[in-house]
């Protein structure tokens, strides 16, 4: 545990990526193979299924310390991180470090029998162990506890520093990174192994990630020849991919978690694509040849034990635009135009629907145009665009078409690793905008934790400031500080870490959708709220009604 | 007896203003830091070892009136005398006695060892306005050795990558309480930002012995700083004067530095949790052994301190000042 946390604290300090690749390098040459799996899991952003509830350790907190529940609210507005803030405040426990277990020891031996304890005896056990530990041990443990556990480092940087280890390259280390493993010595052995291991059967590739075209950019003068792109929509949905290999399919989200039994019908499509192949789309909710919004794809991936009914009423398909391996070899280093020719034929030569899944035909009450063959499968449609303006306009449409934009591929790409810039693009639609009043703000959380960041804002509705939106992300960190220098000044009324402000401050905020809402006092709903300008120009009398919100509402 | 007004906190039984923010006829002035005295006041009122760092800051002309720890002075129907705070050379609190009975005001002030200055002595009050910048008990302290260990740690991991240690703390106080503590460890001098020489060598004047320092800027062009400690302060950093000093790993020294959302957010490698203000145990501690009443806390955590104070059964409130305390900015210690 001592190593494990020493790690973290060398992480932790320090902004230089190669002192991050550094230290976990030296960590996983030292550290006993069944230590190593549990780091590469923690590393990675997997987590304990949380064991106890942040709740369980405030309270635990205040009975060891006799802090009172709102003087920890306090500091948790300082510190901003919950397990940090206990561990500040049991700092005052003296620690009587003995005998330090292996993290493997604490993980199996200790944390994870945990889940089958009282609350007492939960009780009892964790503020024994916090004894037993110094300062930043007791933050890891807690965080362990909560599976707020983050390591501040990306996945490619956990991949370089195996690789490294293991002298194998980076990009066999991030397939094998892939997927669902159960960390062991073994299978920490086998990370590191040079051969083929049958996990690989499962595991999809690394997402390729588009770069955005950001607002006031030159299209022409990036693009280029247009000649050289490929167009598509940019779909609002699920990116994932499709995995056919030895008889079995598994669909992975991009955050690599498994959803296949969340669309049994995507899997059951799936079973006719040949063995060894990969393929990479969108999963979106669809009716009648259009998507449907978002959040009723939404309600398809929460429930789990619902889903003959959610896929009744939200029907989904797996609109594919690349294929990253093909009757088993790996396509990724050909260019778009061949793979978009693999993808075209595998598709439309493919096997239709109906045959695997009885009863599919009430599943999906859509017809799906000849070209596409597959119902469920279908193939991304190439748009066409011969000028800069044709593009404007196409993305100007999409909101019509239920989609966010415009995706832009080079022909001549192979399918990277990452967000690569230059070979995809993705040039979303103008957001809506509102000018809305600041009304609340209260301390961020992580970096931002004592700074005033976390905003509400307001429109007026019959002489009076209605909450609308939060928003947090949007201004410069000069910005930030200003904000929050002016917001100590002109706190009206604080309510613990809230701060009731003086209604002077305007922002432009924008938004992606808005929906109506009975749980908004509002009556509205909007997605993806972010300031987009400070209006210091704008007094707060001239900032929007709610009625011009509600009449954004399609 | 003491009052909040738009230029500070103003007594009118001795027709003064306690550190006040905007210029007035007579300002009695705590300590040295720039939220706390300001230039253009028509007179000042200082504890002695202040009065030096005052005229380096507003000039040798300044009207400055020094008493000496202990001494008291009558002004108007009150009189005013200053004791030790232990925050920085020359840091006082202010005794002011008169019919409304004895206030202190305490200004800045910690109950850690600091052989820069003269260490805190409780005074016994009815009102004690204290500070409260780290006012929550995620604030505590470790033993100064221990910090100055850790600091020594980097330096040393930095020398063996080649690297230069930069080390930004505030100039007053903060830097020469390091030098102090560094100066019987290390066998090397530490260079300096220009910024950091006119308060480094007033506190050589006034007797404190630290670590050898050398101007960075009597350096020529091109040598290499790899290995180095260099002090600066907050406000360097970024700036081009920073190319000098070539692949580099830096740190703040500041009791801020003991969140670690707050370091990250500025980017520093590193934080080391070395503050010139008490921390929560040492704020309690002071504030039950003046035996005051009445306890008003200002900047900082002032509201939940005074909520806690309360519950704990004394009079408590809130007053509002301009002084920041080590919150306001990184160089605002």
């Amino acid at each position: 545990m001592i190593r494990f946390a020493t790690l973290f604290a060398a992480i932790d300090q320090t902004t230089s990526t190669n002192a991050k690749v550094e230290a976990m390098a030296s960590y996983f040459a030292a550290a006993p193979p069944a230590d190593a799996a549990w780091a590469v899991f923690f590393l990675t952003g997997r987590r304990l299924k949380r064991l106890v509830p942040g709740a369980a350790i405030r309270e635990w907190t205040m009975t060891a310390t006799g802090i009172e529940e709102w003087l920890l609210g306090e500091c948790y507005a300082v510190v901003g991180d919950g397990a940090e803030t206990a561990a500040l405040i049991l700092d005052q426990l003296p620690s009587t470090a003995s005998e330090s277990l292996s993290l493997a020891d604490w993980v199996e031996g200790r944390i994870l029998p945990l889940r089958h304890a009282d609350a007492q005896s939960q009780q009892a056990h964790v503020l024994a162990w916090v004894r037993e530990l110094t300062r930043w041990e007791r933050l890891v443990l807690l965080k362990l506890l909560t599976g707020e556990l983050r390591l501040g480092v990306s996945q490619t940087l956990v991949v370089r520093a195996l690789a490294q280890t293991a002298a194998l390259p980076a990009t066999t280390m991030a397939a094998r990174l892939m997927g669902e493993w159960t960390p062991g010595a073994a299978w920490f052995r086998s990370l590191l192994s040079d051969g083929v291991t049958a996990d690989d059967l499962s595991r999809p590739y690394p997402f390729f990630l588009a770069a955005p075209i950001e607002h006031g950019k030159d299209v022409a003068q990036l693009l280029g020849d247009l000649a050289m792109w490929q167009l598509e929509w940019k779909w609002d949905g699920i990116r994932a991919q499709l995995v056919k290999r030895a008889g079995r399919v598994h669909l992975w989200s991009r955050g690599e978690e498994l959803i296949t039994d969340r669309f049994p019908e995507i899997s059951d499509a799936a079973q006719s694509l040949p063995d060894g192949t990969v393929l990479d789309g969108e999963v979106l909710a669809f009716r009648a040849e259009r998507p449907l919004a978002f959040s009723a794809l939404q309600q398809r991936i929460g429930r789990q034990k619902q889903v003959a009914r959610k896929a009744r009423d939200i029907p989904v398909v797996f609109m594919a635009y690349d294929i990253l391996e093909h009757r088993g070899r790996d396509v990724r280093a050909n260019s778009l135009s061949v793979r978009r020719t693999l993808l075209e034929h595998y598709i439309a030569s493919a096997p239709s629907d109906a045959g695997p899944s009885p009863g599919h035909e009430q599943l999906l009450p859509f017809d799906a145009p000849r070209d596409v063959g597959h119902r469920t499968l279908r193939v991304s449609p190439v748009l066409s665009g011969a000028s800069v303006d044709d593009l404007a306009r196409l993305r100007a449409e999409s909101r019509t078409h239920g989609v966010e934009g415009l995706m832009i591929k080079r022909f001549d790409a192979a399918y990277g690793v990452g967000r690569k810039r230059g070979d995809w693009w993705k040039w979303k639609i103008d957001p809506f905008t509102i000018d809305a009043v600041l009304i609340y703000a209260q301390p961020g959380s992580g970096k931002r934790a004592s700074l005033l960041t976390d905003y509400t804002f307001g429109l007026w509705d019959n002489g009076e400031l209605v909450p609308v939106a939060k928003a947090y992300s949007g201004l410069t960190n000069e910005e930030i500080a200003e904000m929050d220098r002016w917001i100590r000044r002109h706190t009206a009324e604080r309510f613990g870490p809230v701060r009731h402000v003086e209604p002077v401050q305007v922002f432009e905020l924008g938004f992606e959708a808005i929906a109506k809402s009975a749980r908004h006092r509002s009556g509205v709903a909007v997605r993806f709220p972010r300031m987009l300008r400070w209006r210091r120009d704008k007094p707060a009398s001239e900032a929007d009604t709610l009625d011009s919100l509600r009449s954004m509402i399609r | 007896m003491l009052h909040e007004t738009a230029n500070g906190v103003y007594c009118p039984d001795g027709d003064f203003h306690l550190d006040p923010w905007h210029p007035v006829p007579r300002a009695v002035i705590t300590h040295a830091h720039g939220d706390h005295a300001r230039s253009g006041n028509a007179a000042y009122l200082c504890a002695a070892p202040c009065a030096p760092l005052l005229q380096r800051r507003f000039g040798p002309d300044t009207p400055i009136q020094a008493l000496a720890y202990g001494d008291s002075l009558t002004l108007g129907d009150v009189r005013v005398s200053f004791h030790p705070a232990g925050h920085i050379l020359g840091s006082a609190q202010v005794r002011v006695e008169g019919k409304a009975g004895v206030w202190v005001l305490a200004g800045d002030y910690k109950r850690a060892a600091d052989a820069t200055c003269t260490e805190f002595e409780p005074v016994t009050c009815d009102t004690f306005v204290t500070e409260s910048t780290f006012g929550l008990p995620i604030y505590r302290w470790e033993q100064t050795a221990t910090v100055i260990a850790e600091i020594l740690d980097w330096w040393d991991v930095n020398r063996q990558k080649a690297l230069t240690s930069v080390l930004f703390c505030y100039t007053i106080g903060k830097a020469q309480r390091l030098l102090t503590e560094l100066g019987p460890r290390i066998d090397r001098p530490v260079f300096v930002h220009g910024m950091m020489i006119p308060m480094i060598d007033a506190y050589r004047a006034a007797g404190v012995v630290m670590a050898p320092t050398v101007p960075l800027i009597d350096k020529p062009r091109g040598t290499s700083f790899a290995g180095e400690l260099v002090l600066a302060p907050p406000s360097a950093r970024g700036t081009p004067w920073m190319r000098r000093l070539g692949e580099l790993s830096d740190g703040l020294a500041s009791g801020l530095m003991r969140v670690r959302g707050v370091r990250r957010q500025r980017a520093y490698d590193r934080g080391f949790v070395l503050s010139d203000h008490a921390d929560w145990p040492a704020l309690l501690q002071t504030i039950t052994e003046t035996g005051a009443g009445r306890v008003l806390t200002t900047h900082g955590h002032a509201e939940p301190l005074a909520r806690f104070l309360k519950s704990q059964g004394l009079d408590s409130g809130v007053i509002r000042t301009a002084w920041e305390g080590e919150g306001g900015g990184d160089d605002s210690e």
